[in-house]
């Protein structure tokens, strides 16, 4: 009896183990992703469906690593450094999550980029455009996929000079981001152009800007051209106050970020004609690789892809052709091979450089214009991510040895 | 400034100042009569912007559409009002003091995921007013006509209210109930009907508020929390109950907003000062200002006294020392059996309790309300980072002086608040709390301004998540149970009659005011405890743990598990802190799903979870025995 008992269970135990076995060799590859849905939803809705696009698109070429799927699993950080340090332990330890991606504010990128520094985990920053976390803050386990405030900033200077504009006022929501994308602007500018005046400069709480009195500030100081880093609902404001007041007149204008469908879509009529944007021409461009992604995302989800879109695409392939190139989930691995790591997104031909581990993803910078009661980008080029970084002595000077 | 742009900026402040004036006239009205806290005023608010763009699309750009839909938006937000008034705060009335606030907070939650599931998350620029889209020239500049407009709008509608009060039986009412409301009670004013009706003329001020704003302001989701905060100062600044005060406090801070934002940079003695940042915070500063040189507001009354809405707070119990040696009992041996992540949790768990339990202190037993808490909380969270960072101290000397100096500015803040009582004295603490966050927020060369703080790590020997977690619980541990112990030694039992009853606490010797700064103190080293061990377990540290959010998550643990217990703020904090957790992984609207299950919880106990489950337990004692 105990024999046969034990073969049973033996038995069993095979049977068990095989299954298991089986089990795992088709068990998905999971990706953590998180981000601040509920407080960014008008950025992160699209570059939600942007990431099942990729996923379905991964996993009907067969999937990866011997034909397993991908599984992106994600999570809301409810916009909180704290939660979602958390909140990436949890994808690890209890999802099983290979490594992460995602997050939108700087704050939250850069505490989860410390976090994958001290874990020894993958983290590829999506969107948060913070310079610092691939310069100041940088550390070997975090890349970073979007074009970063600084590069957006500079690929706006070439325009801004050839206009010869003696006095500029500057507008910035009080926070990193504008705070940065000011400085680098006037750095920038003042070393073309050495003879140029910043006459006024006005830091907007963010979502909250006093519009009229702010415009009136900036007209009292007469200026011949002004550079705002405003979006959302502050430049809506911003736009209306200083058209109905007279602002605008005259007055040259750059704005980074303006040209995004989400920021100009809601101007509707009133998007200001002439101004100077880093954008996203969605409806004009022509290359295959936008258009193949373009007829995919229309085909899927009946709606027109937002740059956020792009940036959620563009992330989870970013993971995917890692994890082809290392061959494995191993940590060392997988920074290795995104190190240098080249693949083509809906924008062309991307690298994540082995110096600071930013991707050469562009923007497209461009005029706005005003047709059937709609924004759109005129003039537009593309600017190749790599033509507007820093020269490499720069970036080793700010980026931590490690 | 040129006297020509001193003069538009301030109407450009008279025009900001309008719509804020509305919602904290609502806001006012509702306090005064109903005394609750009403977070939802400004989801109402929003709710008035995304009604009136709805509205005037579907009745097409001509002035009469568009006024007929300003108008009819702010009366459907009076009717979300009564509601909410319905079927929410009428069964809490009786409940204790600022329960009311946890419901309102769920309304938020729920009605933002509404407003999302409805509206979408594209902003939504609202069309300009027909007929007034263009500019005015004054003194050669232009100011769009719907401002001039605006600016006229705030005194018609104050004469308008003015005659309402003074003028009708219901203004009398009101007024009366706004004095004692028991007593209009008595004579037999049917206070249901009184209090829905204030709370629709309330709503509709705020829906009107929201609605004029249509050509001024996008509808989108987060302009319900951007102007709550806001409507409280001018409700607070103005006087409670006030309408003219809430009137001349919006001026105020619209005229004051502007002019900073007028003034610029400037340079004084070699110095750049950017008045436009302090556009950040500057509404806190003139609160605090005004709180300390006139403790009831600009043209605010002392409160009449107020009878109790519910009963007295019974008295406390002490939980025994095996109850709370048991559970710690459990609470080690937990990453014994489950996993990693469940370790994790349960030290963010221990943080917040130690945080909420210090906020219960001040709050319950010494009858302090904070809305600023979470002051002493980033504080010490910000101390802990920046010893280790800045000034290299090693680790654990970091995580013991960092409340130290939260305690130090407990010292500070406490000694002005300790002089005023009430909503008055928690709006003080929230304009220090803002106070810190604004100058942690833009203080970049030492805090790390919006960035926080980073690498803020542990030492080896508690780089482990369970090593680190047993220290965490240690440390809050101890921390609660000294807490705890205090309430029941002679200073807790001063604080408490100190509480119960002023007047007689100082006959018999007692030096009220002084126990209740030496309690600020300790709860805010506390506080900063929390804090510090919450910053080292996440490895960085931002201005959130300063803000306005962490305050109030604080206030929701201690009510969602009951105020007049000991451990339901412990409770609260495990139970929120686990919710959230739970609720915002499995649910794409898990705002709403949040704010349901916390209107459950409301509904089914009043008096906080760990209330009402003593509650049960005492009525099937009574029924056995």
């Amino acid at each position: 009896m105990l024999t046969r008992n034990r073969l049973l269970a033996g038995t069993a135990a095979l049977v068990a183990f095989s299954l298991v076995g089986a089990a795992n060799a088709q068990a998905p590859i999971k990706i953590g992703e998180l981000n601040s849905y509920k407080v960014f939803p008008a950025f992160l809705e699209p570059y939600k469906k942007g990431i099942e696009l990729a996923v379905e698109e991964v996993n009907a070429a067969g999937g990866l690593l011997g034909g397993r799927k991908i599984e992106v699993v994600s999570r809301d950080d409810n916009g909180n450094p704290g939660d979602a340090v958390r909140v990436a332990e949890e994808l690890l330890s209890r999802e099983g999550a290979s490594f992460l991606i995602g997050t939108f504010p700087s704050n939250v990128g850069l505490a989860v980029a410390d976090f994958a520094k001290q874990r020894k985990v993958l983290f590829i920053a999506a969107e948060p455009l913070t310079d610092k976390i691939v310069w100041d803050q940088g550390n070997a386990y975090t890349f970073r996929l979007r074009t970063s405030t600084y590069m957006q900033t500079a690929m706006l200077i070439p325009d801004a000079v050839k206009l010869k504009k003696k006095r500029w006022a500057i507008v910035y929501p009080n926070y990193e981001y504008g705070q940065s994308a000011t400085a680098a602007f006037k750095k920038l500018l003042k070393e073309k152009q050495p003879d140029v005046e910043f006459v006024a400069e006005q830091a907007t709480p963010l979502g909250k800007i006093d519009a009229g009195a702010v415009a009136q500030a900036l007209a009292d100081a007469k200026p011949d051209a002004i550079f705002s880093s405003l979006f959302g609902p502050d430049l809506a404001k911003f736009v209306r106050e200083g058209q109905t007041r007279g602002l605008f007149k005259g007055v040259e204008v750059f704005n980074l970020l303006a040209g995004e469908p989400e920021y100009l879509d809601p101007l509707k009529e009133e998007s200001p004609d002439g101004w100077y944007v880093t954008g996203y021409p969605w409806s004009e461009l022509k290359t295959p690789e936008h258009t193949k992604f373009l007829n995919a995302y229309q085909a899927k989800f009946k709606d027109y892809p937002r740059l956020g879109s792009v940036v959620g695409y563009a992330t989870v392939m970013s993971a995917a052709e890692a994890i082809k190139k290392a061959g494995s989930l191993d940590q060392e691995k997988l920074v290795a091979a995104m190190s240098g790591l080249s693949l083509i997104t809906p924008f062309g031909m991307i690298q994540y450089r082995p110096l600071d581990h930013q991707s050469t993803m562009g923007a497209y910078v461009g005029q706005i214009g005003v047709k059937d009661g709609k924004g759109y980008m005129k003039n537009w080029r593309f600017v190749d991510g790599k033509d507007a970084l820093p020269s490499d002595a720069d970036v080793q000077k700010m980026r931590p040895k490690n | 400034m040129t006297l020509a742009s001193f003069i538009i900026q301030l109407l450009n402040g008279l025009a900001a100042a309008a719509s804020l004036f509305l919602v904290s006239a609502g806001l006012s009205l509702i306090f005064g009569v109903t005394r609750i806290v009403n977070f939802a005023h400004g989801s109402l608010y929003m709710l008035g912007l995304y009604g009136a763009y709805s509205l005037i699309e579907f009745f097409g750009r001509t002035p009469l559409g568009f006024w007929g839909a300003v108008l009819l938006a702010a009366l459907a937000v009076g009717l979300v009002g009564i509601l909410i008034e319905v079927l929410v705060l009428r069964r809490i009335y009786r409940a204790p003091e600022l329960f009311q606030l946890l419901a309102t907070f769920a309304v938020v939650l729920v009605i933002k995921d509404i407003a999302l599931f409805a509206w979408g998350a594209e902003d939504l620029v609202g069309p300009r007013a027909p007929g007034l889209s263009m500019a005015v020239e004054i003194m050669g500049r232009r100011i769009p006509a719907y401002d001039l407009l605006l600016i006229a709008i705030g005194p018609v509608v104050l004469t308008l209210l003015w005659l309402l009060l003074t003028r009708t039986r219901w203004g009398a009412l009101v007024r009366a109930a706004t004095q004692d409301r028991e007593m209009v009670g008595a004579l037999g004013v049917d206070q249901a009907k009184l209090f829905t009706s204030v709370f629709f003329v309330g709503s509709v001020l705020a829906g009107l508020g929201g609605a004029l704003q249509i050509p001024r302001e996008p509808a989108n989701l987060e302009l319900d929390l951007a102007i709550i905060a806001d409507a409280f100062v001018v409700t607070v600044v103005g006087g409670l109950g006030s309408i003219g005060g809430a009137f001349l406090a919006a001026i105020v801070i619209g005229v004051a907003k502007a002019f900073c934002i007028g003034i610029g940079t400037v340079t004084w003695f070699g110095f750049e000062i950017s008045f436009s940042k302090l556009t950040l915070v500057v509404e806190f500063l003139i609160m605090a200002l005004v709180l300390v040189v006139r403790p009831y507001g600009l043209l605010g009354k002392p409160q009449a006294a107020q009878r109790a809405a519910s009963e007295p707070a019974p008295p406390l119990q002490v939980p025994s020392w095996t109850f709370a040696l048991v559970w710690l009992a459990l609470l080690a041996l937990v990453p014994l059996v489950a996993d990693r992540y469940a370790t994790i949790l349960l030290t963010d768990i221990v943080c917040f309790a130690l945080f909420a339990v210090s906020l219960h202190f001040i709050m319950g037993p010494a009858g302090m309300v904070s809305f600023g808490h979470a002051a002493y909380f980033g504080i010490g969270a910000y101390a802990a980072s920046l010893l280790l960072k800045r000034f290299g101290l090693p680790m654990e000397a970091a995580l013991l002086l960092a409340p130290l100096i939260a305690g130090l500015f407990a010292i500070a803040y406490g000694w002005f608040c300790v002089r005023l009582s009430g909503v008055y004295l928690a709006m003080l603490t929230l304009a220090f709390a803002q106070i810190s966050w604004s100058i942690v927020f833009q203080w970049d060369s030492v805090t790390g301004g919006s960035n926080g703080v980073f690498g803020v790590w542990p030492s080896a020997w508690l780089a482990d998540k369970t090593v680190y977690y047993y220290l965490a619980l240690v440390l809050c541990g101890a921390g609660i149970l000294f807490l705890w112990r205090v309430l029941f030694s002679p200073f807790g039992y001063a604080l408490r009659a100190g509480r119960d009853s002023p007047l007689r606490a100082e006959a018999i010797g007692i030096d009220l005011r002084g126990f209740q700064w030496a309690a600020f103190v300790l709860v805010g080293a506390l506080a900063g405890l929390a804090g510090a061990v919450y910053a080292f377990s996440k490895g960085s540290i931002s201005p959130s743990s300063i803000s306005i959010a962490q305050s109030t998550d604080g206030l929701i643990m201690v009510l969602l598990g009951g105020v007049e217990t000991l451990t339901g703020p412990v409770v609260g904090a495990a139970i929120f802190t686990w919710l959230r957790d739970a609720v915002a992984r499995n649910t794409e609207f898990w705002r709403a799903v949040m704010g349901g299950v916390i209107l459950l919880i409301v509904l089914l106990f009043p008096q906080g979870l760990v209330g009402g489950l003593k509650a049960l337990v005492a009525r099937w004692r009574e029924q056995r025995a």
